[in-house]
């Protein structure tokens, strides 16, 4: 196995692991927020406004965790700087 | 694959690179001020309003109330900054429905950009409000061993602002590319709905939490008045 071989599958791999995990906590701990929230709401209807701007404001912080694995993900697929690295000494050969 | 509409090159002189970023942000500018000039050049006062104004004073009013209910009481102070960055993201996500446009929220310098308005605007509010060492104290609240702590915050949520925002538009626009290619025609389309979804709910997300980051750092030093249960 060449290098570039290598770090093909490391890429690939972790890109899949990466993701996968990072949806797991952030599905989690949204599913604990909107499920609080919807009690409180049927608890203090009154309260709604204030309520939902702060679940939206907690969702997106929970979100963004969720969102940097996908861009690392990403990064490791499509613009993987030590596969593009390699692909230049390939063709520098 | 590409990964933002940076790389989508127009035009080049020498090192100045003309990418559909620059482009579209042009664009969606020409189209918000031109906009607004044309419908604020005849604004009635009585009941006979047109159309356009109605839209106008609908998102102002709005836009107005939410800022008021984070906690700023004077709103129009800070309505020309809060407004223009709610509707600048909402209309680049908005117009992603128009055939070859590129959301330039899709690109980390547009987003790096925007966050970086609100890393810079947060500081000047905050001691236009409470003077400079009002606001220099407020980092060393709840003691002087926070100090560096709460500077690596204030780093790191403008990080997470950028990151945020690129992530969920480059994810959309990135999961419609993906889809077109081994999909039928019809499942696109509903990935566009969610898209646009999630568009408005960045865009909301952006300028509440610039809100809510204005609102700290103008109202950290400020006593709240106390209420007297005594009697």
């Amino acid at each position: 196995m060449d290098s570039m071989t290598i770090i093909a599958i490391v890429s690939i791999f972790t890109a899949g692991i990466t993701t996968g995990f990072g949806c797991l906590g952030p599905a989690l701990g949204e599913g604990r927020a909107v499920s609080t929230a919807l009690s409180s709401l049927a608890q203090q209807p009154d309260a709604a406004p204030t309520i939902t701007r702060t679940l939206f404001v907690g969702l997106a912080m929970v979100e963004s965790t969720a969102i940097y694995c996908f861009v690392v993900s990403m990064i490791l697929i499509f613009a993987n700087p030590f596969w593009n690295h390699f692909i230049a000494q390939a063709a520098g050969k | 694959m590409r990964l933002s509409p940076d790389q989508i090159i127009y035009w080049q002189l020498g090192f100045f690179k003309l990418n559909a970023t620059i482009v579209f942000t042009w664009a969606l500018m020409l189209l918000l001020a031109g906009g607004s000039i044309l419908i604020t050049r005849k604004l009635s006062m009585d009941l006979q309003r047109s159309r356009w104004q109605n839209l106008l004073e609908i998102i102002v009013t709005t836009i107005e109330e939410q800022i008021k209910e984070v906690g700023l009481l004077q709103p129009r102070k800070y309505l020309g900054f809060l407004g223009t960055l709610f509707l600048f993201v909402a209309a680049a996500s908005l117009c992603t429905v128009i055939p070859g446009y590129e959301s330039p929220t899709g690109s980390l310098s547009t987003t790096v950009a925007l966050a970086l308005c609100v890393f810079v605007a947060v500081p000047l509010f905050g001691v236009e409000e409470q003077g400079l060492g009002g606001y220099i104290s407020s980092y060393l609240k709840p003691t002087f061993i926070m100090l560096p702590f709460n500077i690596i915050s204030e780093i790191s949520r403008t990080l997470a602002l950028a990151v945020r925002l690129f992530g969920n538009m480059m994810s959309g626009a990135m999961i419609i590319g993906i889809l077109l290619s081994i999909t039928p025609f019809i499942f696109p389309i509903i990935m566009q709905v969610l898209g646009l979804l999630t568009g408005m709910v960045q865009a909301y997300i952006f300028s509440i939490l610039a809100t809510v980051y204005i609102a700290g750092a103008v109202s950290a030093q400020t006593p709240r008045p106390e209420t007297d249960t005594t009697h």
